[in-house]
């Protein structure tokens, strides 16, 4: 516990379209230490994915401006040369990516996709690395791993993709995983089963895990640190029980009044007004102030930082500590009272 | 696999069937013309004529003389197996003509594959790989050079160029390689090369299209989070998958063009099966044209049967039963 393995610092992503520069990701800082879970949430187009995608070296540089600093283990991989940063990806930080059915080659063996990770970063033979892929497999929950390893990913079920993939990301001992809406494509009953996976390996290999995800109630499972994006931007950011327990931006209280709940059954969800805005013209001030019910004076006019407010984690949203309290008191009780 | 390539060959041999049908129908029924009369030369008797029709048993119904045709053809006649009958023009049997230039054919094509796959596969992938720049766009507007110039004015200019004037070329025509192996590769390698041009030019932009697809898969994604260098990438994962349609695409080209390259083969001279269906078609040579279609038929039909089964091995999503 405690080393800081990722550390981001004021990333901004920016791409060239004809239509105008897509500010994907707009100043974002945050860390991710080993042996902890990152939960990052928030809508399609919050930058969320190109975030890590950026940290992996795999989005194209030529169409992208990146900006600030992308620390991994105090190297600046924002700096690295190509060869440098593919010699940490795969190595050192594995990936896992929202659909697994797409992410597998079609036309090569499981086995043999995973045997190339690990040949392609250790000087080991064929046999030796099969062995260390069919034991990954195994860890990973695949039955007969033997012999599903000689398997093509088209005779996996989608669950089992998944474990694959996973197997293939854990397979070099990596110190980060990162895991781009890995439930997503997935069945309820299998979507808990592989967050159940990545928290059992997590403590068994003692990594650091970042989960991308657009639900809350995945985060709340297994996250030990949460960050709310919208609009390429950072809406909150703290420990997951703080986060839960006293939710400090107006849209983090849209997200969560969304979730469906036991205990709100028989009542409506309440959707967030409107949709999340365009990347080539987003709102001035904050970012979010078209949609929110809470706005006043200064929110179409001040971009609000990310910084301590006086709640007990920093967040974005020009409300006053009190007025943050109240209006989510309010709103919880009016919930409750629904249920009720 | 054997039994599906059993049955496949069964329909091969349905399709052989349907095609000598309809052709024969077309050359013998059809036309207001009597065959008869074609072969019996210039002002015949209505005796002669008689006679023709009976020694080529033309006086019997349709369906009788297209059983003979199939029946000559898989169990053979007087000339040997397959039984292709003899030419009304050349009055000798067709079998060996049609071989001989059948493997006149091949040459060309085979020569010509190798070149276009050569040329035009490489120019695809580097394309797409620097798929935007002054590359990609020299290198495209020679396919689109290559994909619009005709065959016939590109062949009579290489023939102006590199034989006339320069005199690199020691002719147009067919040497055997039996004969002279430098004449034969001298004789050749224009027709490859004219020929090869509009296909290297035409998988050329196919390799380029399926490339850029393929690398904006996931799996492609994949694999470079795996770390593996830039050219694995490439070359293991993009290539494999994008290769695989030019294969199919590859077999039914080969196998049109084993049926005879009339242009190529008209303007360099060569005596393969398409001046040969050519020329029976404007002769009115019936029996040569039924020969050419079946084996035209025949080699289009085969080569589709290997695709089929080659792309069982190289896309395991495929198989059959």
């Amino acid at each position: 516990m405690g080393e800081t393995l990722l550390e981001v610092r004021d990333l901004k992503v920016h791409f060239d379209t004809p239509d105008g520069v897509v500010k994907a990701v707009d100043g974002v800082s945050f860390t991710v230490e080993r042996g902890e879970t990152l939960g990052v949430v928030g809508e399609s187009g919050s930058g969320k994915s190109v975030t890590f995608l950026t940290a992996m070296g795999l989005i194209n540089r030529k169409s992208a401006h990146v900006e600030g600093e992308i620390l991994f283990q105090g190297r600046d991989l924002l700096q690295l040369p190509t060869d440098e940063l593919r010699k940490i990806r795969g190595n050192y930080m594995g990936m896992v990516f929202q659909d697994p059915m797409t992410s597998l080659h079609p036309m090569y063996r499981v086995g043999d996709q995973i045997v190339e990770a690990i040949r392609a970063h250790e000087d080991v033979d064929k046999d030796k690395a099969m062995e260390q892929a069919i034991e990954m497999l195994d860890t990973v929950g695949i039955q007969q791993p033997d012999e599903r390893a000689r398997q093509y990913p088209h005779e996996y079920s989608g669950g089992m993709r998944q474990r694959a993939m996973i197997a293939m990301a854990l397979s070099l001992n990596p110190h980060l995983l990162i895991a781009d809406e890995p439930t997503t494509a997935l069945d309820v009953t299998v979507q808990a089963q592989i967050l159940e996976l990545m928290d059992r390996l997590k403590s068994e290999f003692n990594v650091g895990v970042v989960l991308v995800t657009h639900d809350l109630g995945v985060v709340a499972d297994v996250a030990q640190k949460v960050m709310v994006m919208y609009a390429g931007r950072q809406a909150e950011l703290g420990p997951a029980s703080k986060v839960f327990e006293q939710p400090l931006h107006p849209y983090t209280w849209g997200l969560l009044e969304s979730i469906p709940h036991v205990d709100t059954k028989g009542t409506r969800l309440v959707p967030i007004e409107g949709s999340p805005p365009s990347l080539i013209h987003v709102p001035p001030g904050c970012a979010f102030h078209p949609r929110c019910p809470h706005r006043f004076e200064p929110c179409d006019k001040e971009v609000p930082d990310l910084k301590d407010r006086g709640g007990d984690h920093p967040d974005a949203c020009h409300l006053s500590i009190e007025a943050k309290r109240t209006k989510w008191a309010e709103r919880e009780a009016r919930r409750r009272k629904a249920t009720a | 696999m054997a039994r599906y390539i059993a049955r496949r060959l069964l329909w091969v041999v349905l399709v052989i069937f349907l095609i000598t049908l309809i052709t024969y129908f077309i050359f013998f029924k059809l036309p207001p013309t009597d065959p008869a009369v074609r072969f019996a030369g210039k002002a015949p008797t209505p005796e002669v004529i008689e006679e023709v029709k009976k020694s080529f048993g033309l006086d019997k119904p349709f369906y009788v003389q297209y059983g003979l045709f199939v029946k000559h053809l898989f169990l053979g006649d007087q000339y040997g197996w397959p039984g292709f009958g003899f030419s009304f023009n050349t009055r000798s049997p067709i079998k060996e003509v049609l071989f001989d230039r059948a493997f006149v054919t091949m040459q060309l094509a085979l020569g010509a594959a190798v070149f276009w796959l050569v040329l035009g596969i490489p120019i695809g992938i580097i394309s797409a790989l620097k798929r935007g720049t002054k590359i990609d766009r020299a290198v495209m507007g020679f396919a689109l050079f290559g994909v619009s110039a005709p065959v016939f004015w590109l062949g009579l200019m290489a023939l102006f160029i590199f034989w006339q004037k320069l005199h690199i070329i020691p002719g147009s025509g067919y040497v055997p390689f039996s004969e002279s192996p430098a004449g034969w590769f001298g004789h050749m390698l224009l027709p490859w090369i004219v020929l090869s041009l509009l296909f290297a030019a035409f998988y050329a932009r196919m390799v380029r299209g399926t490339m850029i697809e393929t690398l904006s898969e996931d799996y492609i994604r994949t694999a470079r989070a795996k770390g593996l260098p830039e050219r694995t990438v490439i070359r293991k994962h993009a290539l494999r998958s994008s290769l695989t349609p030019v294969v199919t695409m590859f077999g039914m080209d080969f196998g049109t063009l084993l049926g005879g390259a009339i242009i190529t083969e008209s303007v360099f001279n060569l005596p393969g099966l398409g001046t040969y269906a050519l020329r029976s078609a404007v002769e009115g040579d019936l029996p040569v044209i039924l020969a050419v279609v079946t084996f035209a038929a025949l080699a289009v039909t085969l080569l589709n049967l290997v695709v089929d089964i080659t792309y069982a091995y190289l896309d395991p999503r495929v198989r059959y039963s």
